[in-house]
């Protein structure tokens, strides 16, 4: 089969809808228009029995009891921005205290700063070089002020699968309210509210083949009944936790991309697991001095994160991107010109943190595709090898720690 | 974001990559930059001792797609010119011949540093040639 290009293989920062998606979100922008809040004709119970189906079908993906607990938002940012600061607002009274890590999304981080700033104290439990959080760790993080514990369920860049279940059972055990930021894990692996003792997860729609602009925070109501104060005031939509219109086609898009990720998770995920696999193998016999960011079983199946010794990443991404999409750690495609902050926390010098290149599977993406950009790669790092003065020195024999670099 | 053309032609064919033989005589060398900070550059000059004209020069950089423009053009401009003209390559003129956006003209600042480290490396080594007159900063 011929290949299309250019090759998206970015699918951890966004994917491509669902042509299935986008039919059944089509009516719903023209004859099906009602109010999901008009509740005294027929255009308002059309459109709110469509969003009520599609918090079904959100809660049967993520296995939570009731569609009631789904409540949307515009994406996971809000979500997890609704999550944090709504539990600090409602229980600042029983205590200040929220325990994250530190390779939370940006949302988390950035939400948990502001909160500082507020008064809180957040302590960011540090993770292992293999990227995975030392439950023990949160255990020693927990005071008697502690309202919240904060984890993401999936590494947006290393893809790394923290032990949910553990720290819901912890949280479970010290009564405290438990978020995870499971935007890159739900609907491609196994998520079980109940199960895992989760009550506030947030998650959004455009990562799972469903449009931008719609995201979810399942919010628990039995065994603890979890209460939010609210970030958006208005006509009390959403249990009063987020007024504004519902955009109903992308709630319904959001409800039948769930639906459809349900029904092929266990036959997806080992299809990219193979392909990730294949990719991983070629890439890594075929390139020395190249490492893998994050644990190599507890991950994600569409991620590998790769860093190169000796070539900077957005040099890599320049020698590709006429063909393939990817993203890099690197500070120079970054907006804060800071390397990525996760490859860091693993420990690893910051140089490998600007050598990093994170490769994210789709549905849509072949073997020949894969087989291309393994290909492609290799001798992009090949050439920037050769024009590399750091690698010229490591062959000669020295030793790059040796040396006094005269930063700026 | 989008790379202006000529950066987009030094990345794709970059002028004059490479090292001069470790016993090559009249060469100045300039590293600069940092692993952790995302950028070496190493540049290299080869001058004609009785003319201070640079004859010849080399780089290899670890760094972004700009960096690798900014020290590829460097060399570029440096061939040919006496050690007093080569000093006298601001980063701005970097700048505006690669059409470089805000946040890379820390890379022609680099090039800039490498070039003057290369030009402080040979006169360590071999001293200002009268023709050169006096470089220094």
């Amino acid at each position: 089969m011929a290949i299309r290009f250019p090759i998206f293989m970015d699918a951890q920062s966004t994917t491509p809808c669902d042509p299935r998606v986008v039919e059944a979100m089509l009516p719903y922008f023209t004859e099906k228009f009602g109010h999901p809040a008009s509740r005294n004709h027929p255009f308002g119970w059309e459109a709110e029995a469509a969003c009520d189906e599609a918090r079904a079908k959100i809660a049967r993906l993520i296995g939570a009891r009731d569609p009631k607990e789904i409540i949307f938002t515009s994406g996971g940012t809000e979500s997890i921005n609704l999550a944090i600061k709504g539990v600090a607002e409602m229980y600042r009274e029983k205590g200040t205290h929220i325990v994250t890590t530190a390779i939370e999304q940006r949302a988390g981080i950035d939400t948990c700063k502001r909160l500082e700033r507020q008064g809180f104290q957040v302590t960011y439990v540090p993770v292992q070089p293999n990227g995975l959080v030392d439950v023990e760790d949160i255990r020693r993080a927990i005071t008697d002020r502690t309202i919240l514990i904060s984890v993401m369920f999936a590494n947006n860049e290393i893809g790394t699968i923290q032990d949910i279940a553990a720290i819901g059972r912890l949280a479970k055990e010290r009564g405290i309210i438990f978020h995870t930021d499971a935007t890159q894990a739900v609907g491609k692996i196994p998520v079980d509210v109940e199960a895992m003792g989760i009550d506030l997860l947030s998650c959004t729609a455009h990562l799972i083949y469903g449009p931008k602009g719609v995201g979810a925070l399942y919010v628990r109501r039995k065994g603890p009944r979890v209460r939010l104060a609210p970030l958006i005031d208005g006509g009390g939509h959403e249990r009063g936790m987020r007024s504004g219109t519902l955009p109903v086609p992308l709630c319904v898009g959001f409800g039948r991309a769930a639906e459809i990720c349900r029904e092929v998770m266990a036959e997806e995920s080992a299809r990219l697991r193979a392909l990730r696999d294949r990719l991983q193998d070629t890439i890594l016999s075929n390139v020395e001095e190249t490492y893998l960011n994050g644990d190599p079983e507890r991950r994600l199946p569409h991620n590998l994160n790769v860093s190169f010794a000796y070539v900077e990443g957005e040099s890599i991404l320049m020698g590709l991107n006429r063909e393939v999409a990817l993203s890099s750690g690197s500070a120079c495609t970054s907006a804060t010109l800071e390397p990525s902050y996760v490859i860091a926390a693993l420990g690893a010098s910051s140089e490998l943190a600007h050598s990093s290149i994170r490769f994210s599977l789709h549905r849509f993406n072949t073997e020949e595709e894969v087989d291309f950009v393994a290909r492609r790669t290799i001798e992009v790092v090949r050439r920037l090898r050769e024009m590399s003065p750091l690698y010229e020195l490591a062959k000669e024999g020295v030793d790059l720690k040796s040396i006094q670099w005269k930063a700026e | 974001m989008a790379y202006s053309e000529k950066v987009v032609d030094h990345y794709n064919n970059p002028r004059n990559v490479g090292s001069f033989p470790k016993d090559t005589p009249y060469v100045g060398t300039g590293l600069v930059g940092a692993p952790e900070c995302g950028d070496v550059m190493k540049l290299q000059i080869k001058v004609n001792p009785a003319t201070g004209v640079i004859e010849d020069a080399k780089f290899k950089t670890f760094g972004c797609g700009s960096a690798i423009a900014s020290s590829s053009l460097a060399t570029e401009w440096l061939k040919g010119k006496t050690l007093a003209e080569a000093a006298k390559i601001k980063n701005t003129d970097i700048v505006n011949e690669l059409k470089l956006p805000p946040v890379k003209i820390h890379c022609s600042v680099l090039a800039e540093d490498a070039i003057k480290a290369a030009l402080a490396d040979y006169q360590a080594k071999y001293g200002a040639p009268a023709a050169a007159g006096a470089a220094t900063t």
